[in-house]
């Protein structure tokens, strides 16, 4: 049961990710790839990391995808108005079938029993994870957290550059 | 181990090489982006199945340190996507040539 579960969230994130790569509007790639990102984090789950799937699902679907979107919703790259013309249902048709499996593996997910499926012979408490990542890899965090630092002055500083330079027409042709 | 680590292997495998096709075949930056992100996130999966085979924490924590590291890479990228777009006025990736011999 617990492995069928597994396959069909394999499937459903090979299918979502197609689908993803073949789109020419960012804005549904973007949908398409936080499926992937869903179906990756129940994933995550089953192997026994209940954290990491719990990240998967704040940092990727939640903060580094809504960046895109903002992104590309703020350079406005989607093109608009005869794009919208087409037939609802192929539109919304994948991303809702995808959605209903991995919505339905999760209430799966939630009625197996452990004991009896044998499933997690392998299980991180987020006490044991935290215990281990601040005990071994503490310098490790450390260094992760200055590159966060220098991340977030490197995006002010190449944003800051550009609106120094435009009103001064540098534009280059 | 629910599955065998060579189906896990496979799995993300199949997703790397997906994330490589996009990066190669599209013209877009952002869907080269988007690319880099599903490859990264095949090798997250990588990662956790390794830990559940060999029973060791390691593996999840280096996920960890993956994602901070893909949260800089993300921000800094889309800071220069905005800027690139404001200096050329697009986002082909051919019309950023500038360093071609």
């Amino acid at each position: 049961m617990a492995s069928a579960i597994f396959y069909l969230l394999g499937f459903t994130a090979l299918a979502a990710t197609a689908l993803c790569i073949t789109r020419r509007n960012p804005v549904h790639a973007v949908v398409y790839l936080v499926n992937a990102l869903f179906a990756l984090a129940l994933m995550f789950y089953q192997l026994g990391a209940p954290l990491v799937a719990a990240w998967e699902v704040i940092i990727y679907a939640g903060a580094v995808m809504v960046l895109f979107l903002f992104i590309i919703m703020m350079l406005e790259l989607t093109p608009t108005g005869a794009e919208m013309q087409g037939p609802g249902w192929r539109r919304w048709g994948p991303v809702l079938l995808l959605s209903l499996v991995i919505l339905g593996c999760t209430l799966a997910l939630l009625g197996i029993d452990a004991d009896k499926d044998g499933v997690p012979a392998f299980w991180v408490s987020p006490r044991e994870f935290g215990a281990a990542l601040f005990d071994q890899y503490a310098l490790a965090v450390q260094v992760v957290s200055f590159q966060l630092l220098y991340a977030a002055v490197g995006a002010f500083y190449v944003g800051k550059g550009t609106l120094r330079r435009r009103p001064q027409g540098g534009e280059a042709p | 181990m629910i599955v065998p680590m060579s189906h896990i292997l496979a799995f993300s495998g199949a997703l790397f090489v997906m994330g490589l096709a996009c990066v190669l075949a599209q013209r877009n930056l952002i869907m080269i982006l988007i690319g880099v992100e599903i490859m990264l996130n095949a090798v997250g999966l990588t990662l956790v199945g390794a830990s559940a085979l060999w029973q060791k924490v390691d593996g999840q924590i280096f996920v960890i340190f993956l994602m901070a590291m893909t949260s800089a890479e993300v921000s800094i990228s889309l800071a220069m996507v905005v800027y690139l777009r404001r200096r050329k006025g697009t986002l082909e990736a051919d019309a950023f040539d500038g360093m071609k011999g």
